[in-house]
């Protein structure tokens, strides 16, 4: 088990194209970090460079407190488990998790006693004389898995590993790998650009875009303080409600809503707000012509327009909802402001609510 | 699956005729006429033949010299088969690590496949050409005399380097793409968990190209035993007298040069029985090999 560091680790492909800008962070030892971001964002190069299946352009990479950039792979202690599974299709299941033991000289008997102890721990006892190709897709990442927990490596990396299930395994598996890491408390990266992955794993969320990191964060940090509207928008299923209003001197005002603010800044921003933020309020200041109610058993949403500019609100299921118009209001202290032009969240200070809830502080 | 089928039985056999008629008129009948002509013995002028019964063949078996031509081409197909496969691997292996990701140069190791076997067999000769091939000289300089169509070991050489020259870019093609086809992530986890290359060959590569070479072994042993003629025709130039040769081009120089039509004829039984059980051998282990998926 081992801390993973990068120092500007940077890749530019052969063709030009700059995968990954230079990125720096840590991760502690036996932290599960998640790499999230939209497809061609660079999370797969960031990861296959960690593995040393991709040379690192320029930079540092530290495994514990070895700088691997010229180590292969081999030789960096760590386990990756594929997105289709990459299992030696000539093998059983057994060998295919013993190889990796096998090439390291581990003595027999304890091949077999951990081949065994993995097998038992993923439910793959039944299946171990098989095929890659006897087995469900379920059972193949399983065995995947057990090819990577039985070297007990310093690092395991995942490259969307759960993306070619069906809906229902992939939550049960989520939460097994979950299970799995805690137990064996190894540090690992995870790669996926599923959202709900990346909240409900994670220790620490990196949201990728185009090749640069947008925000580092704890899965609350991300949701509730985006860092700039790319992260707001990526990050929560439906997203923020991210519109357009008006910052003057010491009052932000969007649709019949002004409110009171310090900010430096003037002139139009972003304003965004969780679609579970807004409630409805006989008194509210915003007026939204809901256009549509969708039903989803726990919880409904509402997607409709508040002056000109589309808005979603989540309700309880308590709470009955039709289309029509509807009055809205909003706690200051959810609201984020983001640079019109940049994205960035603007550090601001809803001027109605004292410093103490420490969530509206922008870090 | 769903199976097409035919609302009458005398349709499918209509269809089959063009077909079974061209086999039988090519192959099915030449057979039986060289079955039946081994166990004659013909007048060398055409003036009609004697029964012997099994005389050809027992007289085959007790002549040196077809003992000998037999076993030279056991030795030639074993070392043909052995280096056009291993070089054509060799020479795919490497290739297969400059190529990963550049496919023009993919696209031109391809046109060797359309190119090859015409053009490499002339070029193989033109290499061991007697006044002015480069071998001579390359040979001259280590002070060997090498006299091709004359010395026994020394066209046994020249034959089948040509041979293994002609083959190697086919089998190179067909292990290049069985290489590329080899999923890139699976060479990965290789990579994790085995440091040595050669051991990722042997225990990942090689098992999966298992399929393409046992395909390629019937291919090569076949060539080898029977698409060498014109290679060896144009070694031996039509002096068969002191020079090796394959089972196949002794039945054409008995039958066609010595007029020995019975005996050749009992050789081409013989070798038709060596393909029969060469086939046999193919799809027995065809129906035994696992098939990835
Ligand atoms: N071998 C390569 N050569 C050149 N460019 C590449 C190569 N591999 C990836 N890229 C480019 O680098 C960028 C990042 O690719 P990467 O595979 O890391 O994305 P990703 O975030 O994993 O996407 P996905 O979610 O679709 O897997 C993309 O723009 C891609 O086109
Ligand atoms: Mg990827």
């Amino acid at each position: 088990m081992a801390q993973v560091t990068l120092d500007s680790v940077r890749k530019i492909y052969p063709n030009g194209v700059e995968a990954v800008s230079p990125a720096s962070f840590n991760i502690p030892d036996g932290e599960f970090v998640v790499l999230v971001g939209p497809s061609g964002c660079g999370k797969s190069t960031l990861l296959r460079m960690i593995a040393g299946l991709e040379d690192i352009t320029d930079g540092a990479l530290s495994i514990g407190d070895r700088v691997v950039n010229t180590l292969d792979p081999a030789d960096r202690d760590i386990a990756m488990v594929f997105q289709n599974y990459a299992l030696y299709p000539h093998m059983t299941v057994r060998k295919n998790i013993a190889y990796g033991l096998k090439n390291r000289k581990t003595p027999k008997d304890i091949i077999a006693q951990k081949v065994d102890e993995a097998a038992k721990m993923l439910n793959l006892t039944d299946y171990l004389d098989r095929k890659p190709a006897q087995l469900s897709g379920g059972q193949r990442q399983r065995v995947a898995m057990g090819r990577a927990i039985v070297r007990d490596p310093a690092l395991f990396l995942f490259d969307e590993p759960l993306s070619n299930l069906d809906a229902k395994l992939r939550n049960q598996m989520r939460i097994e790998i979950k299970a799995l890491q805690r137990r064996l408390g190894v540090t690992s990266v995870y790669v996926t650009h599923d959202q709900v992955e990346a909240m409900t794993m994670a220790d620490r969320i990196i949201v990728l875009n185009s090749g640069k990191i947008e925000q580092i964060g704890t899965p609350a940090e991300i949701y509730h303080n985006p860092a700039s509207t790319f992260v707001a928008s990526f990050m929560g299923a439906p997203p923020m409600n991210l519109v357009a209003g008006e910052l003057d001197s010491g009052h932000l005002s969007f649709a019949g809503l002004s409110l009171p603010v310090h900010a430096d800044h003037r002139g139009p921003v972003t304003m965004g707000v969780r679609p579970e933020d807004l409630v409805i309020d006989p008194d509210g200041q915003l007026h939204m012509e809901v256009e549509l109610v969708e039903e989803l058993g726990a919880h409904r949403l509402l997607h409709g327009m508040v002056d000109g500019q589309r808005l979603t609100v989540h309700l309880t299921k308590e709470i009955k909802a039709h289309t029509g118009p509807l009055r809205l209001s909003c706690h200051p202290d959810r609201l984020r402001l983001f640079h019109p032009e940049t994205g960035k969240r603007m550090d601001a200070q809803m001027a109605t609510q004292p410093r103490t809830q420490t969530e509206s502080v922008a870090s | 699956m769903k199976r097409a089928g035919f609302d009458s039985r005398w349709l499918p056999i209509l269809l089959l005729v063009p077909q079974l008629t061209i086999i039988a008129v090519f192959f099915y009948w030449p057979a039986v006429y060289a079955l039946k002509s081994s166990f004659f013995l013909q007048d060398p002028f055409g003036f009609g033949q004697t029964f012997v019964g099994l005389e050809n063949y027992t007289s085959l078996f007790d002549s040196s010299e077809y003992l000998k031509v037999a076993n030279f081409t056991v030795l030639f197909t074993v070392l043909v088969t052995f280096f056009s496969l291993a070089l054509a691997l060799l020479l795919a292996v490497k290739a297969d690590n400059v190529l990963r990701g550049a496919k023009t140069y993919r696209t031109l190791l391809m046109w060797v496949y359309a190119v090859a076997p015409p053009v490499a067999g002339f070029m193989g000769l033109l290499l061991f050409n007697q006044r002015w091939g480069p071998l001579m000289e390359l040979f001259g300089h280590f002070g060997w005399e090498f006299e091709m169509g004359a010395d026994y070991s020394d066209t046994a050489f020249a034959m089948i380097m040509i041979s293994i020259w002609k083959q190697v870019p086919v089998n190179f093609i067909f292990f290049l793409s069985g290489l590329q086809a080899i999923p890139k992530a699976v060479r990965e986890a290789a990579l994790i968990d085995n440091r040595s290359a050669s051991g990722r060959f042997w225990d990942v590569t090689f098992p999966l190209l298992a399929p393409t070479g046992f395909f390629l072994l019937i291919i090569n042993i076949t060539y080898a035993l029977f698409d060498t003629f014109g290679v060896i025709d144009t070694v031996v130039r039509g002096e068969p007298s002191n020079n090796p040769m394959t089972l196949v081009y002794k039945v054409y120089v008995d039958g066609f040069r010595g007029n020995d039509l019975g005996g050749s004829s009992a050789q081409s039984v013989i070798l038709m029985v060596l393909v029969l059980a060469l086939t046999v051998f193919q799809f027995r282990m065809v129906e035994r090999r696992i098939h990835y998926t």
